[in-house]
């Protein structure tokens, strides 16, 4: 079923289109893809800017004079500042390394269940799932900060990493990619003697790889880019985000540095997406909500 | 592709009593312990931080709670407030509404329109393409560049560029003049919003079966419009679903970019949406209450659209 990969443009009976119509469309794919492009293309720049190029009249988009100044800046900053910088850059990396981890691995436990056996509650529990798509986190989150102060979380890191695990569309995509898994294989290891635990961790997750992938690519962003949002209040508990909108605060003098946050800010998410590419691609084939 | 021969040992038991049996159910759940054990961790989160966040939301916008005191029942007062006496909260509305109508579906035809486009480039040029188009969804915050390119003084890039193209003498503030903040908000977010559909739609493209394509060619399908109608759309009815409520869900949450963007609150109210209100009263004024309300609400639309959209293109195509 999903062996077929064939490439549209390999076909042999290709309908033609008017020479026209292909010169038009292309033009369009650039033309939007340069003003999907370009503002990250702008940062990338900005980030090796010198002060006095980055506020030129008339704005100039290219750098002329590329220069590593901001990152020795922001190297310096690391080291002088009362939190230090590097506090903000661990803290970003344990919410995010921990958050996606237990995301994969909770989720993938949870999928496999609902994938490939029926029990009592496992329609409801599925339906659940499709229907918390439908909704952001903004509608729950009140009762959640009650939720939050009642475990004491509030002010820690669990209070974002925790309720991370359980992100529905995870598991969504993780069902849908796990029902394709071939039931004899789960039959062949269940008479061999092997327990359903074993049967998870050793034949599921080898197999399902693509998805994990897939899971990380959708889940890391918000971690990576998250501000702490209104749980946490202590300083040196804070992450990159949190500190990037004080440097931007910090006005002109900290233009330069602001530039090279955001491109730390911005480089993570999109190199993961580079390289897991072709595995996400195969995972989201399975995404369908089916009737 | 199921598990049928799974599925059914694991319902037989229930097929042959038709009949409700809590001695059977009671065996079933203990047959499939391991099941349960192994949801139990992702499930316990999922009911903590999601399923009773929203019954206690419901529960909570039918009272005076202002965290300090305990709530107090009022009834339906939040809710007739809230449509009757906040005019801020029906500028929320109608701004959300009219982000959410050419947002949500601009977004998902370009999903899809690019997703077919790109589909047909060698796939070496096709990776590169996927990632151009995917990649301000997953950039993190990084629209705080739009802050720069629109930027009110004639260091902004459109300004700089209108100016020196003589179109304008002065700069405009884009960002603080009513006239303007929803447009800029509109192309900020459709430039991010090309996300886990577009994905969806390229992945179902390219696993699309081409057999199916060829029986269309004798069968006398003429040209590319007819194949995208007749076979293409058709095939991919899931993903087409799945982007359907991706889509649907972010456009009716716009917030971030407009607080980053437009300020907060923005001039007039002019970039306001209903989840900008649910943070007014929910993080500054703290009446919980009625946040929950404004919450509610926002539920009921996000989750009444969605459905609604999903038995529209259920339809399409029989």
């Amino acid at each position: 079923m999903a062996g077929r990969r064939v490439p549209l443009f390999h076909r042999q009976k290709q309908l033609n289109r008017s020479f026209a119509v292909t010169f038009l469309l292309f033009v369009l794919l650039a033309l939007f893809g340069a003003f999907m492009a370009l503002p990250l293309i702008y940062t990338i720049n900005n980030a090796f800017k010198p002060l006095d190029e980055l506020f030129l009249f008339p704005p100039r988009f290219f750098v002329r004079n590329p220069t590593m100044d901001n990152f020795y800046d922001l190297v310096y900053l690391i080291g002088s500042s009362w939190v230090p910088f590097s506090r903000y850059l661990s803290n970003t990396i344990l919410i995010t390394v921990l958050g996606t981890a237990g995301h994969v691995i909770f989720a993938s436990a949870a999928a496999y269940p609902l994938a490939k056996y029926r029990f009592p509650g496992s329609k409801a529990l599925s339906t659940m799932i499709v229907l918390s798509l439908m909704f952001t986190p903004h509608v729950t989150g009140i009762p959640n900060y009650m939720i939050m102060s009642r475990l004491g979380w509030i002010d820690t890191h669990a209070s974002i990493i925790i309720p991370a695990w359980a992100f529905p569309l995870g598991l969504f995509l993780m069902r849908q990619f796990m029902e394709q898994l071939p039931t004899s294989l789960l039959e062949a290891a269940k008479m061999d003697g092997a327990s359903e635990y074993r049967i998870f961790w050793q034949i599921v997750m080898p197999n399902v790889k693509p998805a994990w992938l897939t899971l990380i690519i959708l889940r890391l962003p918000s971690l990576w880019g998250s501000d702490g949002g209104s749980f946490i209040y202590s300083e040196n508990l804070k992450t990159l985000n949190y500190a990037l909108g004080q440097i931007i605060q910090g006005g002109i003098a900290r233009a330069g540095v602001g530039a090279a946050v955001g491109l730390v800010l911005m480089i993570v998410p999109i190199v993961t997406f580079i390289i897991s590419q072709s595995n996400v691609i195969q995972t989201m084939a399975t995404s369908g909500i089916k009737d | 592709m199921r598990a049928e021969t799974v599925e059914a040992r694991a319902f037989s038991p229930l097929r042959l009593e038709r009949r409700f049996q809590w001695s059977a159910l009671r065996r079933e759940i203990y047959r499939n312990r391991h099941y349960y054990i192994l949801m139990a961790p992702y499930m316990i989160i999922f009911f903590t931080f999601t399923v009773l966040p929203v019954l206690a939301s419901l529960g909570i916008s039918f009272t005076y709670f202002n965290m300090l005191e305990p709530p107090r029942f009022i009834g339906w007062q939040n809710y007739s407030r809230l449509f009757l006496n906040d005019d801020v909260f029906l500028i929320a509305l109608r701004n959300t509404f009219y982000f959410a109508i050419i947002t949500g579906p601009v977004s998902y035809i370009a999903c899809f329109i690019f997703a077919w486009i790109i589909n047909e480039l060698p796939p070496k040029i096709r990776a590169f393409m996927t990632l151009v188009f995917y990649a301000p969804s997953i950039s993190g915050n990084v629209y705080y560049i739009w802050q720069i390119i629109f930027s009110g003084d004639k260091y902004g890039y459109i300004n700089g560029i209108l100016m020196k193209l003589g179109i304008i003498l002065e700069p405009i503030q884009w960002l603080k003049d009513e006239r303007y903040i929803m447009a800029v908000l509109i192309i900020v977010q459709l430039w991010m919003s090309l996300g886990t559909s577009f994905l969806a739609f390229i992945a179902g493209l390219q696993t699309l079966d081409r057999s199916l394509i060829e029986a269309g060619a004798v069968d006398g399908i003429k040209n590319r419009w007819q194949e995208l109608w007749y076979i293409v759309l058709p095939s991919m009815r899931p993903q087409l679903l799945f982007g359907a409520v991706m889509q649907i869900t972010s456009s009716l949450a716009v917030a971030d970019i407009s607080v980053a963007l437009a300020g907060f609150p923005s001039v007039n109210y002019a970039g306001h949406t209903i989840v900008t209100h649910l943070m007014d009263y929910g993080s500054i004024r703290f009446e919980m209450g009625y946040a929950s309300a404004i919450a509610t609400v926002l539920f009921v639309i996000m989750l009444g659209t969605n459905l609604l959209t999903q038995k529209l293109l259920r339809k399409i195509g029989g």
